[in-house]
């Protein structure tokens, strides 16, 4: 299992500070949340931990490693195969169909066409996903695609997965049987996450809450 | 603890406190007046606040009440420590910030708490729900509906802090 941790990071966009000191550490294995109001840094953070966006100042570290000081090319090979992600909106290429949608990390990865199927398949039935394999994006409903996204971000098997709002589009019902697959899939293969959400039910389902605002992290205080 | 929180602002009479009292806290249900002496009695008799100097005159409105050191360490650890999180908190949490905000005590931070508090119980409800049977659900769904409100509320009220501050601290 892998650590993931941003220390004092600081990142600006232009003349508007996103981030000003940001710290936050997760433990291997843990699901934390990061909660906070709209335009507070949220998705910023979860970027630059996910080795998308390189700070201006401070660290980022995955696994005891340094991460914000590797080439682009070397950041872009740990995030196809160390990290999952998933989004608000499913981002699932609409060309292909569910199970190949669900491969495509695999597929990146180098795993031949066959092989990365074959490890694919099994998710549909974990994730209540029966009978949808070929189905394409547009035939399926919100939940089931946010599904088809999770299998995609965890199917590699990945160290962390980086999950933005993933029940934000969703009904509260299906965001919660989304968030009941996230958070037991992960934990069965000891993938570390973090999630953000400014939902405090879906932040419920994570181990630990931490707070972003203006750009820094409050860890609450458990009295 | 609304009455001992206005006399940590400062010394007060019976009558003062009953009107800030029902200015900022019994929303259109005034305190009647024996009700405010019955409560000085008892803190009174608690040590948690004195009679001060005694203005001449008669009747019980003459009195000055002062706060002691073991009244305002109540306050105080009142202000400070989360109340259990559990539905239906809208008066007591409200009671808190405004006195915070009047008290000069850092509201923010309390409020910080009390989130931390309600998001530890929304967890352990989570948690519930996710081992139970349909019964617990519904059940565990009441509190996290009603805990999530209080969120939204405490949300609302960092936001808004600094207008509230300058709503009750205005006299
Ligand atoms: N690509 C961008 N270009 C310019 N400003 C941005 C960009 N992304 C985010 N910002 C700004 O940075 C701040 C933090 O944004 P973000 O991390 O998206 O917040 P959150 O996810 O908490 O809503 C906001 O003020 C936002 O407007
Ligand atoms: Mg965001």
């Amino acid at each position: 299992m892998k650590a993931v941790e941003a220390r004092d990071v600081v990142l600006n966009f232009g003349e508007t500070p996103a981030l000003r000191g940001a710290s936050v550490a997760v433990a291997p294995g843990e699901i934390v949340a990061i909660m906070g109001p709209s335009g507070s840094g949220k998705s910023t953070l979860l970027h630059c931990l996910a080795g998308i966006l390189v700070p201006d100042a401070g660290e980022i570290h995955f696994d005891g490693h340094r991460i914000d000081t590797l080439s682009e090319g070397q950041r872009s090979a740990l995030r196809r195969d160390q990290f999952g992600f998933v989004f608000q909106f499913g981002q699932l290429v609409p060309e292909l169909t569910a199970e190949e949608n669900v491969a495509l990390p695999l597929l990146l990865g180098g795993v031949k066409r066959a092989a990365a199927l074959r490890e694919a398949r099994p998710w549909f039935a974990r994730l209540g996903l029966d009978g949808l394999e070929q189905r394409r994006s547009g035939e399926l409903s919100g939940g089931q695609a946010q599904r088809v996204a999770l299998a995609r971000g965890l199917v590699a098997r990945p160290g962390a997965l980086f999950a933005d709002e993933p029940t934000g589009a969703l009904d509260s019902l299906t965001g919660e049987q989304v968030m009941e697959l996230l958070v037991s899939s992960a934990r069965d293969q000891g993938t570390t996450v973090v999630l953000v959400t400014h939902d405090a039910r879906v932040a419920a389902y994570a181990d630990r809450q931490v707070i972003v605002r203006d750009g820094r992290v409050n860890a609450l205080v458990h009295s | 603890m609304a009455l001992l929180g206005l006399l940590d602002r400062e010394p007060s009479h019976g009558y003062d406190l009953k009107r800030d009292y029902d200015t900022f806290f019994s929303r259109g249900k005034p305190l009647p007046f024996g009700q405010v002496y019955a409560t000085l009695g008892r803190l009174v008799r608690d040590g948690k606040i004195v009679v001060g100097e005694v203005e001449p005159g008669v009747g019980p409105e003459r009195k000055r009440y002062v706060i002691t050191e073991r009244g305002a360490t109540e306050v105080d650890s009142w202000l400070t420590e989360p109340v259990e999180a559990e539905p239906n908190l809208q008066t007591v949490l409200f009671t808190k910030v405004v006195l915070a905000l009047m008290l000069g005590r850092p509201a923010e931070e309390y409020l910080d708490r009390q989130r931390a508090a309600h998001l530890r119980r929304m967890k352990e409800l989570t948690d519930i729900r996710r081992g139970g049977d349909l019964v617990d659900t519904l059940l565990a769904d009441h509190g996290l509906f009603h805990l999530e409100a209080d969120l939204h509320w405490i949300d609302t009220t960092v936001a808004r802090l600094d207008a509230l501050r300058e709503a009750v601290t205005r006299r």
